[in-house]
């Protein structure tokens, strides 16, 4: 059955093992679900336009905070990122696919049909009001009785399986499936990042995995994990979230600081500035994410020496990160930087990341973090970090591989314009946020009163808002024009430096009539220049007949098994019967794990 | 598997199934480390029903965890006589795997029955119970996995007869069953020779 299977139509993409296909699928998604968290953020900020607005009420605006967050990072930035390492890692590492073709489908449609999970919750109007971390007990029966915490809480670990078993395919496929010559400090530096992500992904997600667990527990079971009044502790949900919460956030920037470092190398015609010490500021900064998740918590009280050691580590992280932006600044220096979409994306990104890391340090210090927690100076922070940095900096990739991807240029002129709308409407939103977190405005609240002299600053941040969405718009628009009209690229654009630019545009589904072997990092930049930048002729690509070349079979199964996952996980959320739900799920599970180990390869 | 196609290709010449068992098993101590710390954390928490030290029964447990150990030793043999391509051996160690998980299985259920019945700890009853469960209910289920995975190889091995010495799945198989093990002898520890300490 498998090898019958069509090439092409809906069939095709349903059952593709092809890690192309399956980053195309991913960033889709991806920005689907940006679409939704943007009006998520829409709706927020124009309730809070005005003080004492009526647009939402208070459980909607809460149940609004809770969605936005929580799509954004595993909805958005984690898939979006994961579009990338999926069309990337292979043709960066001069590979015919990942290590695990089959697994690589089945985490896209696991985490397609979680999300789904997760907003399923808007479809039945229970939506989860408890704040995108979920903080015990606001998370108990007792204060969210309905299913709003389930669709939540199943959601969210139906989504980091997903990324469990890509990131163990990940880091295989790194590791194991290099071509020739190609040493561990000859990687990319892309595919460098991508491989850190992938050991914080390993080692972060089994603890949210638990932690989710104990909160279904708490809610279907009625164990008392985080519930005082059974011996539980509130804070042990704190501790478990942020242990997988911190690393988490390097999770979402790391990835894009590898996009940012490929786009300013190549736009500023220069190697990385500092090549081996950005490798070892990666690692240091993915060591150290394990060591600071209670600076999340000084509030609570940790003790002395708790809290000390957690400031310094956190002040320690700040100097690998440091390093990075003090590198990227000398990759641009003294080159012939060529300002394009993708290189003002990436450009913007070393600033407006500095700035949230600037903001950062300061909450590294007890002190002061004990008088921003929980006000709109966080929120500011946050956002700088993630929205200013691991957003710009995906975009900034969208625009870069975009060619390689489709074999046509998105319009420079509409992204160029997209860009100053978001640069413009990203820091009237989001600066400030800085002035009212300091004079007192705390987050999450849905509405405010008159007199506090929050009118202002509110309004300029909604406009801001606005601002953002017609960019917003604007990268839609741009997106399907371009495949449709856009100009027609070569294979090499951009005059890259990395293999993926070695092969034609949009890449052929073998990706290398034959496997490509390096000598030195850049290895594609000193096949077309000498080291004097003396233009050569680049080797082209031999000529082959494809069906020589074997390929993974495509196969109905990861589908089916993602769904069977999902519906085993959908029991939760349902009333009563729920029981039923799970074991057909489960039996789906069970049936097409079968089918998928016995099928003919 | 398609995946074998890549096998021989690898940078550092690991079959990639063995790396991907053994990155996976890096993600599991993270799980298990989670759940015992939890464990010990909630173990004298329980405000009401009965306590550790009350309702454990050592004996049965040694039993148990013996059992299991020697699923390990026959785990060895299965692959040992696998690659040697014996294949009745092979065939008879893989089934003792599946006997011992499956005796493994067993006394839990006893375990666990004893305890709600007998002793009146149910999921739900108090905070070590839940945690007590929540731990060993998640090591039982690694089990049933192993057991499950281990009498699929039985069967191929019973349909396909001589054709079917994959020794690296049986490998693989068998560094998941000797990690499910080594969590085993943590548990064993931690939880129930830890009372008498």
């Amino acid at each position: 059955m498998a090898k019958n299977l069509p090439k092409t139509g809906i069939i095709s993409w349903l059952t593709t093992v092809d890690h192309k296909r399956i980053g195309i699928m991913y960033a889709l998604s991806s920005l689907f679900f940006l679409i939704i968290g943007g009006i998520d953020a829409l709706l927020m900020r124009t309730q809070l336009m005005v003080p004492n607005n009526t647009v939402v009420t208070g459980d909607i605006f809460n149940g609004l905070v809770t969605m936005h967050g929580t799509t954004m990072i595993f909805l958005v930035v984690m898939p979006l990122s994961a579009a990338f390492f999926n069309f990337l890692v292979p043709l960066q590492i001069g590979a015919a696919d990942v290590a695990f073709p089959r697994l690589n489908s089945l985490s896209f449609w696991i985490f397609f049909f979680g999300g789904c999970l997760l907003n399923a919750s808007y479809l039945v109007q229970q939506i989860p009001a408890m704040g995108w971390f979920a903080y015990a007990n606001l998370s108990s029966k007792q204060f969210n009785p309905t299913h709003s915490v389930d669709f939540w809480a199943l959601g969210v670990q139906v989504v980091g399986l997903a990324s469990l078993i890509a990131a163990i395919n990940f880091f295989v496929t790194i590791i194991n499936m290099r071509c020739k010559g190609m040493t561990l400090l000859k990687m990319p530096l892309f595919i460098w990042t991508t491989l850190v992500t992938q050991v914080l992904l390993i080692l972060s997600l089994p603890v949210i995995t638990v932690a989710l667990v104990m909160l279904s527990f708490d809610r279907t079971f009625g164990t008392g994990f985080f519930n005082p009044s059974q011996g539980g502790q509130v804070i042990m949900w704190q501790h478990l979230f942020w242990v997988f919460g911190h690393p988490e956030v390097y999770i979402l920037i790391l990835p894009a600081m590898g996009i940012v470092s490929e786009i300013l190398s190549t736009f500023a015609k220069k190697p990385l500035f500092g090549y081996t010490v950005m490798v070892y500021s990666s690692c240091a900064i993915g060591f150290l994410g394990f060591a600071v998740w209670a600076h999340h918590m000084f509030t609570t009280g940790l003790g002395v020496w708790a809290t000390a050691l957690f400031s310094a580590a956190t002040m320690l992280i700040a100097v690998p990160t440091g390093v990075k932006i003090f590198n990227w600044i000398s990759t641009l220096w003294g080159g012939k930087i060529r300002f394009t979409t993708a290189s003002m994306f990436a450009i913007s990104f070393v600033a407006m990341f500095t700035l949230g890391g600037l903001s950062g340090i300061m909450h590294s210090s007890p002190v002061i973090d004990t008088q921003h927690q929980d006000t709109y100076f966080v929120v500011a922070h946050f956002h700088y970090v993630l929205y200013g940095g691991a957003v710009m900096g995906l975009f900034g990739g969208i625009f870069y591989w975009f060619p390689k991807v489709t074999g046509k240029f998105m319009n420079e002129l509409m992204g160029k314009a997209q860009f100053w709308l978001y640069m413009v409407g990203f820091n009237l939103t989001f600066f400030p946020m800085h002035f009212l977190g300091l004079e007192g405005m705390p987050r999450r609240i849905y509405t405010y009163a008159p007199d506090m002299n929050w009118n202002f600053w509110n309004f300029c941040a909604t406009m801001g808002a606005y601002v953002t969405a017609i960019g917003g718009i604007l990268f839609f628009v741009n997106f399907f024009w371009s495949l449709k009209f856009g100009a027609k690229a070569g294979n090499d654009p951009w005059d890259g430096r990395t293999l993926e630019w070695s092969i034609p545009s949009p890449p052929p589904e073998y990706n290398f009539a034959k496997l490509p072997e390096v000598t030195q990092l850049d290895d594609w930049w000193y096949k077309k220049y000498t080291h004097d930048g003396k233009r050569l002729n680049p080797p082209s690509q031999p000529v082959v007949d494809p069906k020589t070349i074997h390929l993974p079979h495509q196969s109905f199964w990861p589908m089916v098994l993602a769904f069977g996952i999902t519906m085993i996980a959908t029991g939760f959320c349902v009333p009563s019967s729920g029981v039923f739900v799970s074991l057909i799920g489960l039996a789906i599970t069970m049936a097409s794990t079968y089918g998928w180990a016995y099928e003919e390869p | 598997m398609s995946e074998a196609a890549h096998s021989h290709h690898t940078t550092t010449g690991i079959d990639n199934r063995k790396f991907a068992m053994w990155v996976l098993i890096a993600s599991e101590c993270f799980l298990f480390g989670t759940l015992i710390a939890n464990y010990l954390i909630n173990k004298s928490r329980g405000l009401v029903g009965p306590k550790p030290q009350e309702i454990y029964d050592i004996n049965i447990t040694t039993l148990s965890t013996f059992d299991l150990l020697m699923s390990s030793v026959a785990m060895v043999l299965a692959l040992h006589y696998c690659k040697e391509k014996n294949l009745r051996k092979f065939q008879f160690w893989t089934a003792m795997v599946v006997l011992g998980g499956a005796i493994f299985l067993g006394f839990q259920y006893y375990e666990f029955s004893t305890f709600i019945h007998h002793d009146g700890l149910s999921l739900a009853t108090n905070i070590f119970g839940s945690s007590f469960y929540l731990l060993t209910g998640c090591h039982g289920a690694h089990v049933a996995v192993g057991v499950l995975w281990m009498s699929s190889i039985l069967v191929t091995s019973l349909v396909k007869g001589q054709d079917w010495f994959n020794s690296e799945v049986v490998e693989v198989a068998g560094l998941y069953w000797h990690f499910v093990d080594v969590v085993w002898i943590l548990i064993f520890t931690i939880v129930y020779l830890f009372v008498y300490v």
